[in-house]
């Protein structure tokens, strides 16, 4: 019986239920919200930030954060359209695995800043923020690729669904799943929380820490050019200012979902419930015709909840250790 | 004592800066280059270089692409010596003030300004005036005591009446309709959207359509996007969606084609055939309106020089040559009418290329 | 008997300490800067150059000084400009609703005491994370300046104020607000430097629990900083309204990376514990004097972000590569004396 409830205990639980529960009152409130139609828009609309979501987590974990995350996607973005403008022949899955490495690239510029160079994540990360941003006005101009100038199969990928769920959704279902697996099981994954929670004891412990924190700052960026990739098959156009702005709604996304800011707890599917449950308070609030005003208030006053929730639990985790320590001495 | 040693430092530090500082404008108040002043005799006759600057709401937009394209070209054959864009990479409200800051300090003779708010853009356009540029509003106005006048694509209330008028023809005369804007305080979609209220109220033939929202987009493509989405599913039983602006339109055809509501909601706006032609080709959309943004930017030029040679001052009555496009009279509210609206459809749209 | 192998380098003591700190060579480079753009920069010498460019960057100042503190102090605050944007909504909304401007912008600076001291309890008393705090906070009070005033715009300020606003102190170009912005200046700059709380702002940067041992009161202490933090962000959203006779919801809006590039450009470490206003002030400036120039001479907005970027790592990798330069100095020194003591009296072998 213990270990059964003993599931009420994750992190997810708290964001878990909220999004179960704001999904509920908007259908009981308007059933247009959860038609197929309904459904498939709410799923298109939170994959790309279950993308960015996750691979914010990674980074979180280990005590780091990554601001520059919306520059990179409105880089790879446009450079997906660039591509098939310029070679309209091109395979789509080169394409993809183009802005993938793309993305790569431009993450391991942060991560080779902040794990060689030992400089803080926060400041680099901003700086690169504004460089990539800057890059991707200087290299498109006034210039936007619309839907039109990317084949159609390519577009289809958000319209396409299998089993009633979008194409590009499996996608990152896949990716997130592939993740969860390998934070909880695989060395790797579990050095990043050792590394989170106290970086020196993890260094004294033999952990690559360097390597580790470059790694998760790469895979970041590779998550932000699938995202980008993703995003230029699901909107009209990319241009300069695509993924403008991102970064606040991805950090918060991973925060309501249970990352905690201080790094070594959280999970990439706790991210990846906030991200849905973020966009789908935005849909909520139209289907409830509830001013839109409200929104970001509400985003905020969810941060905020989510954090103080956070605190809580670890206060009595905290307490619990010591008074169990005790009991043993 | 340290402490005091420090407090000097730190003193003398600051003084330093000061000094300097005061140096720089001292400098710059005895030596002042062809700034202030002298550009009041820039706006006064011929025999000056003249010079004009665009500041459209925002840059990498690609309807504004195209009014800058005409503006350009119209300030080369008009004879401006110098032809700048320059804009905010974001539509805010603050942004264009330090731009027109720079062209005031530039000594720019005509500046041509789509203003993102009516009146936060005001007191430094004063200032540009006050040192002698002339101010020519187009796209989007600017409160009216700031500027000499307004270039208008098209009489307000024809663009309103054209949108009803299709949408009224797209959805067969009746059912709910909605309203896709840009950013709330743009002049420009204000007005036209009272218009089409107004429209829409007191014409008999619209007496069973009702309009159930208006929505802003921002001019930004994915949130134009959810706002689509989001009005469809607030409103089940709508019929049609109008969308004054090139990127609403863009973003809602494009949810629509993906979408069940293809072919069963009617879109209706202003759109760039270069952008809607797919959604023409594919059923979407069935027609749509805009007027040639070029030709836009062009009058706007002509304008900014008949004003700095002093041919016509702006009131209303003034006449001038917009080059090949023939003559413009200032009209009420000193405003400039450039043409009558064209509309888009499967049949002409692959005319155009813009 | 202990040997001393290697004379330690000292540190930088007295008059070099301060010539060579990291805020006096912002200031250096700032001067550099200006006296480059003076001379190159076509019309950047003129009086109107010090009235845009100063108006430009007093928001920025304003909040950049307490923003200071809290930094040193090992915290943050990223819910300044919407703090400034919430005040700037309420005073709009106020305003039209035809109250006395004086009562409004009294019940906007309460506003602004309100956001901080949520902002500070949350912290304090709560104990949570500043960043997660202040993210929760930026988004909180952007909304609700949403809320207050929505899509709405209000421009009808009374012309008195808006032209005292933007006016100058006689032909220096000066605004006269400046005023106002120097003596905030002062008060942080006297508090952080020449004052014992200051003085404990840094111990507690570098660890608070020390300083607790020490017997500062941390919470309290911090508790003051985002209550002040507050009070200034409402008064730069004061004079944004002001200065663009304009209250709109996404007034201000981005502020806060400005600053922070600011104060970080300005010497003060991420971490707490280092900093100086001075600095600060020298690193805004610098921010605000590039833009400004490259703005003048009608360059993209692309090369200011990149610009601003770039100079935002180089102000953070480039004292870790001096660090890191210093390092293998150290070491190959040491290596050395070690070989060369090794030589005169070896050690003996079994």
């Amino acid at each position: 019986m213990r270990s059964a409830l003993g599931f009420l205990r994750f992190r997810e639980v708290p964001v878990a239920a909220a999004l179960i529960v704001l999904v509920l009152v908007t259908f009981l409130v308007n059933p247009q919200f959860l038609t197929a139609q309904g459904v498939k828009d709410l799923l298109l609309n939170s994959t790309i930030l279950i993308i960015l979501a996750a691979g914010q987590a990674l980074v979180i974990i280990t005590r780091n954060v990554d601001l520059s995350v919306g520059s990179m996607l409105g880089l790879t973005a446009y450079a997906t359209g660039v591509l098939f403008a310029r070679a309209p022949e091109i395979p789509i899955i080169a394409v993809f695995v183009i802005c993938i490495v793309f993305g790569g690239l431009l993450g391991a510029v942060n991560g080779l800043l902040v794990s060689v160079a030992k400089v803080p994540a926060l400041v680099i990360t901003l700086g690169t923020l504004y460089i990539y941003r800057g890059l991707n006005n200087a290299w498109a101009g006034g210039k936007q690729y619309f839907a039109g100038d990317r084949p159609d199969a390519f577009g289809r990928l958000s319209v396409d669904t299998f089993l009633g769920v979008p194409i590009i959704t499996l996608i990152a279902l896949v990716i997130l799943v592939l993740l969860a697996i390998y934070m909880a099981g695989a060395r790797g994954g579990r050095d990043l929380y050792a590394i989170g929670s106290e970086p020196a004891a993890a260094e004294l412990f033999g952990i690559p820490v360097t390597r580790r924190i470059f790694a998760v700052f790469v895979a970041n960026g590779l998550l932000a050019g699938l995202a980008g990739v993703l995003y230029a098959s699901r909107f009209n156009s990319v241009g300069a200012t695509t993924g403008s702005a991102l970064e606040l709604d991805v950090v918060a996304a991973a925060v309501v979902g249970g990352v905690a800011i201080f790094g070594g707890s959280g999970t990439v599917v706790g991210a990846a419930i906030g991200a849905v449950l973020l966009t789908t308070i935005t849909s909520s609030l139209t289907a409830l015709r509830v001013d839109k005003f409200w929104q970001q208030a509400i985003v905020g006053v969810l941060i905020l909840t989510a954090i103080i929730v956070d605190r809580i639990a670890s206060i009595r985790t905290a307490r619990k250790l010591r008074i169990s320590e005790a009991r043993h001495v | 004592m340290a402490l005091t040693r420090r407090l000097r430092r730190i003193a003398a530090g600051i003084a330093a800066t000061t000094a300097l500082a005061m140096l720089a404008t001292a400098c710059g108040g005895g030596a002042e280059p062809e700034g202030t002043a002298t550009s009041g005799g820039g706006g006064g006759g011929g025999g000056e270089d003249l010079t004009i600057t665009f500041i459209p709401k925002q840059l990498n937009n690609p309807y504004t692409d195209v009014v800058l394209g005409g503006g350009k070209a119209g300030a080369e054959a008009a004879g401006f010596a110098e032809a700048e864009v320059v804009g905010p990479l974001e539509a805010s409200a603050s942004s264009q003030v330090s731009f027109i800051n720079a062209e005031t300090q530039a000594g720019t003779s005509v500046i041509v300004i789509a203003a993102n708010d009516p009146d936060a853009v005001g007191p430094a356009l004063q200032e540009a005036r006050d040192g002698g540029a002339k101010i020519v509003a187009f796209d989007s106005d600017t409160a009216p005591q700031y500027r000499d006048v307004f270039i208008s694509q098209v009489v307000a209330k024809d663009v309103a009446l054209i949108q009803t008028e299709l949408i009224a023809e797209q959805i067969g005369g009746s059912g709910e309709i909605a309203i896709l804007s840009a950013t709330a305080n743009a002049t420009n979609q204000n007005e036209w959207i009272k218009f089409m209220e107004e429209d829409l109220k007191t014409n008999p033939k619209y007496k069973d359509i009702k309009l159930v929202a208006k929505v802003y987009g921002d001019d930004d493509d994915t949130k134009s996007f959810q706002e689509a989405q989001g009005l469809l599913q607030a409103y089940p039983n709508l019929k049609g969606i109008i969308s004054p602006t090139t990127v609403g339109i863009a973003a809602t055809g494009r949810y629509l084609s993906t979408s069940k509501y293809k072919g069963k909601v009617a879109l209706t706006g202003l759109g760039l055939p270069n952008e809607m032609r797919e959604y023409v080709k594919d059923g979407t959309v069935k027609e749509f309106a805009l007027w040639d943004p070029a030709q836009l930017g062009q009058v706007a030029a002509w304008a900014g020089k008949a004003l700095a040679d002093g041919a016509i001052t702006g009131k209303v009555g003034d006449k001038f040559t917009a080059g090949d496009l023939g003559e413009r009279t200032v009209g009420e509210n000193n405003i400039v009418i450039v043409g009558p609206p064209t509309r888009f459809n499967a049949d002409n749209i692959d005319d155009y290329d813009f | 008997m202990s040997e001393v192998l290697v004379e330690e380098t000292k540190g930088l003591t007295g008059v070099a300490r301060i010539l060579l700190s990291r805020g006096s060579i912002m200031i250096y480079v700032l001067v550099a800067v200006l006296v480059y753009c003076i001379l190159v920069v076509p019309r950047f010498a003129s009086v109107r150059t010090t009235g845009f460019l100063l108006l430009d960057v007093i928001p920025i100042l304003m909040i950049a000084t307490p923003m200071t503190l809290v930094i040193i102090s090992g915290e943050i605050d990223l819910s300044v400009a919407s703090t400034a944007g919430l005040a700037s909504a309420v005073m709009g909304v106020l305003w039209a609703g035809g109250m006395n401007i004086g009562l409004v912008m009294v019940i906007c600076l309460v506003v602004g005491l309100v956001a901080g001291t949520v902002n500070g309890i949350l912290v304090t008393v709560i104990g949570l994370p500043s960043l997660a705090v202040t993210i929760g906070t930026l988004a909180l009070y952007r909304g609700l300046a949403l809320v207050v005033i929505g899509d709405n715009a209000v421009a009808n300020f009374p012309p008195a104020l808006t032209r005292f606003t933007t006016s100058k102190i006689g032909t220096t170009g000066i605004p006269v607000v400046m005023i106002i912005v120097a003596v905030i200046v002062i008060i942080f700059g006297v508090l952080l430097h020449f004052t014992p709380f200051g003085r404990a702002l840094f111990a507690l940067g570098f660890s608070s629990e020390a300083a607790e041992f020490v017997g500062i009161k941390v919470n309290r202490a911090k508790l003051y900083l985002y209550v002040a933090t507050g009070l200034i962000s409402a008064m730069a959203g004061i004079f944004w309204t002001l200065r663009y006779s304009s209250a709109r919801s996404d007034n201000a809006s981005g502020l806060e990376l400005a600053v922070i590039a600011g104060v970080l450009l300005g010497g003060v470490s991420i971490f707490g514990g280092k900093g100086s206003i001075p600095g600060v002030i020298a690193g805004v400036l610098l921010i605000g004097v590039i833009n400004y120039a490259l703005r003048l001479q009608r360059i993209s907005d692309v090369v200011l972000i990149i610009v601003t970027g770039s100079l935002l790592i180089a102000s953070v990798v480039g004292p870790s590569l001096f660090e890191w330069l210093r390092g293998l100095r150290h070491d190959r020194r040491v290596r050395r004396e070690l070989a060369r003591s090794e030589h005169a009296s070896p050690t003996i072998q079994t």
